[in-house]
């Protein structure tokens, strides 16, 4: 008998309940902060530099000049707008990792406005037929795997990954056909004299447009997935198909709906990228933000508004890390690393949010029995 | 050995103050428990009294907050299921742990680490040598799916014994056994109580208790109330030990009141996805204003019956189900062939209790209001979802079901079993039906909550409600249902009248079809 007389272990994880939601930021906002002591610690032990100027010239990186905060918040935007494409589908549990072509068709058909309709309209009036030109080439990239998965149960994953790779190869197609300089294997920047089909200023600001479309976005996806009879259809066959089929739901119609819906999504994201950013379209005009995003979707639980947060975190530690790398002459193993730091206590956070970790008791009322 | 105050003669397990959270859910409140050698001892209480919690951390599966074990004398710790093992205490899960496309012998070996090389000959002439002792029925090299629910059951204790368990834990054996199968289990744990072995039995239903155990001990939220011999208590004095106060237990059958035909099922026919008949030339009329219960051993059509009715199958050529709401002859609806969403649309008010709470009735990641959704979220014109009435109906629930849970907003899988059913059938039946089918609808809740369904059932019947009441314990069908009809292998063998038939003839149906309808 006595072999079984083993210790207590030293900790016990078990789940913890209804954690008050000042508790749980608080727990987030002193992970970071111990994030940033962590690597405090690393950057001066390692690369002999004062940490607290490292992080203020991470922080000038993002928000040092006018420009570059704009430029954070044109590529938060971005982020994000993607990743409010994704809560939908990752909701129903469909794993669209085809962000990245469903943004990329986008872009082609806001190119094709941009080149083709130019001198044929005003270029506010051009504005809305790219918007919807993208959210259709956008959808269609997301209704065909929707269709084949509620129609033959094919397997969402492989599909939208391949289906990316068919995006890329038609992006490069187009890139080809619009070429310009000729031999430059390049698009270049589509009307940049008269900017046709570009962003208007907004208050002055370049990237006010951006901002505004995502941010309606925002508040549409977080309406729609909470409050709406289709996005509590969404949950449902995210949870259970066979409960949505006992009450009453077309399963098949749900997925098809709501990847028709992500990819549009994904589509204006695209819109974003070539008439609200760059003004041209290359294979890299979605750049792995398709993935990059489904990380924002997960850490912030398909809530829009968390995911304004996340987005803008990742953006400005990628913008930081960009900075300290060139100011310092830092490989990129540094300032990837800071990152990675600071994104594993993050998310490590959210472990001590959802579980209780204990410490091993002593038997208190041992003696007295 | 170390000397304990707690090595008594007759003590195999002593449990002392032991006290145990879910977050702000007080599971175990100090529970002093003993388990005796060789003895039978039913543990009970009503749902959510914390019964299954208490037993998980003698099987390793939760730690206690405090108090303290003592096996044998001994204080120990148990941090897993390993722990409980070499401690020979052996738990019989109510959701088997089984792999299923392994054999009955290799699932008996599975897990065990005490050596590389198992020769599973040996396996099997030891299986041989439990079962011929204890007298159960095992083939070893059946593979785990092609078993019924009560073979599964017996393999799990089999595992449970080749695994040298003294002490055994059975968290609701009975609730999915028929009536001869639970009278099976009773024998082998007779011989092994017999054997010395110390047998713990978690169990709602209150004859079980009387006949198999010795002691009983019970639980009433969260606390430990008291245990008595089981000679020297009865049923009555059981329930009102578990509920704090006196409850009466008989279940009224008022006559129906003008009845009239409601639903009219004719040749109903229905092939599994291997094309293997499930339901073949089903023909019954379920009436207005009473209960049509249905018998039948497990798995011969009950399941498939409902199902179809509420348009989840695809039906042989030739079925067809007539529906008429409240008995109007002039708005008859034939439900063959249709999706539940259509059904659903025609406004046919079709209220069902599925076998499968968590898999199909309910969604366990849910709240209760988004549970009381499910039913009717696509009420109305508007796109946006109504949070306002379902959150009603579920604080109506909670209230007049005694629902046990912390809050609104917890997910209903972190519920007790019985309190997730209280929640299913409630929202079935507050959808106020014309139809109302429920599949074994007091399985797994206790007894004081099963009156209150049987009570609600009677309520809708009243109102002229055809309630479909598909049962397993033949004395509630014989007490409440107004008919009961006979499954046997999917055709049926008989409908009686339920005040005057016997419970012997309704057992004969269930296995054998009268002459004349063979
Ligand atoms: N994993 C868990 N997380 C949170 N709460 C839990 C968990 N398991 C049990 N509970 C809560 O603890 C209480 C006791 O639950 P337990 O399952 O032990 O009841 P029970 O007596 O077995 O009931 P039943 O007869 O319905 O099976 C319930 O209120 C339940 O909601
Ligand atoms: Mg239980």
């Amino acid at each position: 008998m006595m072999k079984h007389k083993k210790k207590e272990p030293l900790f016990r994880i078990s789940k913890s309940g209804f954690v008050p939601l000042h508790k749980a930021w608080a727990i987030r906002i002193g992970a970071l902060l111990l994030a940033l002591v962590v690597c405090a610690f690393i950057i001066y032990s390692i690369i002999k530099l004062n940490p607290l100027k490292v992080y203020g010239t991470m922080f000038q990186g993002a928000f040092g000049t006018n420009k570059r905060m704009w430029v954070t918040i044109r590529d938060t935007m971005m982020l994000l707008c993607i990743g409010l494409g994704l809560a939908p589908a990752f909701k129903m549990r469909f794993w669209n990792i085809g962000a990245e072509g469903q943004v990329l068709v986008g872009g082609i058909a806001s190119a094709a406005c941009m080149i083709y309709l130019r001198g044929k309209m005003s270029s506010t009036a051009v504005l809305p037929i790219m918007f919807v030109c993208s959210m259709l080439a956008g959808a269609i990239w997301g209704f065909i795997p929707g269709y084949f998965k509620a129609k033959y149960g094919t397997n969402e994953t492989l599909f939208t990954l391949m289906m990316n790779y068919i995006a890329i190869q038609l992006t490069s197609y187009f890139v080809a056909l619009w070429e310009n300089p000729y031999g430059s294997n390049t698009v270049g920047v589509i009307n940049s004299r008269d900017k046709f089909g570009w962003f208007p200023p907004i208050f002055g600001q370049m990237y006010g447009l951006n901002v505004i479309i995502v941010l309606v976005l925002v508040v549409f996806i977080y309406i729609y997935l909470n409050y709406t009879k289709q996005g509590f259809e969404i949950s449902v066959v995210g949870d259970s198909e066979n409960t949505a089929k006992y009450c009453g739901i077309d399963v098949k119609r749900v997925i098809i709906r709501t990847m028709i819906i992500s990819g549009a999504i994904c589509g204006i994201a695209g819109f974003l990228a070539v008439a609200g950013a760059g003004h041209t379209i290359s294979v890299s005009t979605a750049g792995g933000r398709g993935f990059t995003t489904i990380i924002v979707a997960w850490m912030a639980k398909f809530n829009s508004f968390v995911m304004v947060l996340f987005s803008a975190l990742l953006v400005f530690l990628e913008k930081g890390a960009m900075e300290i790398a060139s100011r310092y002459q830092l490989s990129d193993y540094v300032s990837n690393m800071i990152i990675g730091i600071i994104l594993f206590f993050i998310l490590g956070s959210e472990f001590f949010i959802n579980f209780k970790v204990r410490l091993r008791q002593r038997y208190a009322k041992d003696k007295s029995q | 050995m170390r000397k304990e105050p707690y090595l008594e003669q007759n003590v195999a397990i002593r449990m002392v103050d032991i006290t145990k959270r879910f977050a702000d859910v007080v599971a175990n409140n100090k529970i002093n428990l003993e388990i005796r050698f060789g003895e039978i001892l039913a543990l009970l209480g009503e749902n959510g009294s914390g019964k299954t919690t208490l037993m998980n951390m003698l099987s390793g599966i939760y730690m206690q907050d405090s108090g303290a074990i003592y096996v044998n004398g001994e204080r120990i710790t148990i941090k897993d299921p390993h722990d409980a093992y070499n401690l020979h205490i052996g738990m019989i899960h109510q959701h088997f742990k089984l792999v299923e496309v392994l054999t009955a012998a290799e699932n008996i070996i599975l897990g065990l680490n005490e050596s590389r090389l198992i020769n599973l000959k040996n396996v099997r002439e030891q299986v041989k040598k439990i079962c011929e002792r204890y007298g159960f029925v095992v083939d070893p090299d059946k593979k785990v799916y092609d078993m019924s629910v009560s073979e599964k059951q017996t393999l799990e204790i089999v595992k449970v014994l080749y695994r040298g368990a003294d002490i055994l834990i059975l968290d609701e054996p009975t609730a999915v056994l028929t009536p001869q199968e639970t009278d099976k289990l009773f024998v082998v744990m007779r011989n092994m109580k017999a054997d010395g072995k110390s047998i713990v039995i978690i169990t709602h239903k209150l004859h079980e208790v009387m006949e198999i155990s010795d002691r009983v001990a019970v639980l009433r939220k969260g606390e430990y109330i008291g245990d008595v011999p089981t000679s020297e208590t009865d049923p009555q004095k059981l329930t009102n030990m578990m509920v704090g106060r006196s409850v009466t237990l008989n279940i009224d059958r008022p006559d129906p009141i003008d009845p009239k035909e409601s639903l009219v099922v004719k040749n109903l026919g229905v092939k599994d996805i291997n094309g293997v008949s499930k339901l073949e030339n089903v023909s019954f009329t379920a009436y207005t204003g009473e209960i049509l219960g249905i018998a039948g051993i497990s798995g011969c059509g009950q399941k498939e019956l409902l199902e179809s009715i509420a348009g989840l199958h695809k039906l042989e050529p030739g079925s067809s189900i007539m529906f008429y709401p409240r008995g109007n002859k002039e708005e008859g609806e034939d439900l063959a062939g249709q999706s539940p969403i259509d059904i659903k649309h025609k406004g046919v008010h079709l209220a069902f209790v599925p076998e499968d709470r968590l898999g199909m009735g309910l969604v366990g990641n849910m709240n209760i209001p988004d549970n009381m959704m499910l039913k009717c979220y696509d009420q109305g014109k508007s796109p946006f979802t109504n949070q306002k009435k379902p959150r009603q109906q579920a604080i109506e629930i909670i209230r007049d079901l005694e629902v046990v849970t912390p809050g609104l907003r917890t997910p209903i899988r972190r519920l007790s079993g019985g309190n997730v059913q209280k929640i299913l059938v409630g929202r079935e039946i507050a959808s106020d039906p014309y139809l109302l089918m429920t599949a074994y609808a007091v399985r797994g809740l206790d007894i004081n909550t099963s009156y209150t369904i049987y009570r609600l059932l009677n309520e809708q019947k009243e109102k002229g409600t055809a309630v479909i009441y598909v049962g397993e314990d033949l004395d509630v069908l014989l007490e409440l249902c107004d008919r009961i009809l006979v499954l046997c292998s999917g055709r049926v063998s008989g409908i009686v009248d339920g005040r005057t038939a016997k419970k012997e003839e309704v057992g004969l149906l269930m296995t054998h079809f009268k002459e004349e309808t063979a």
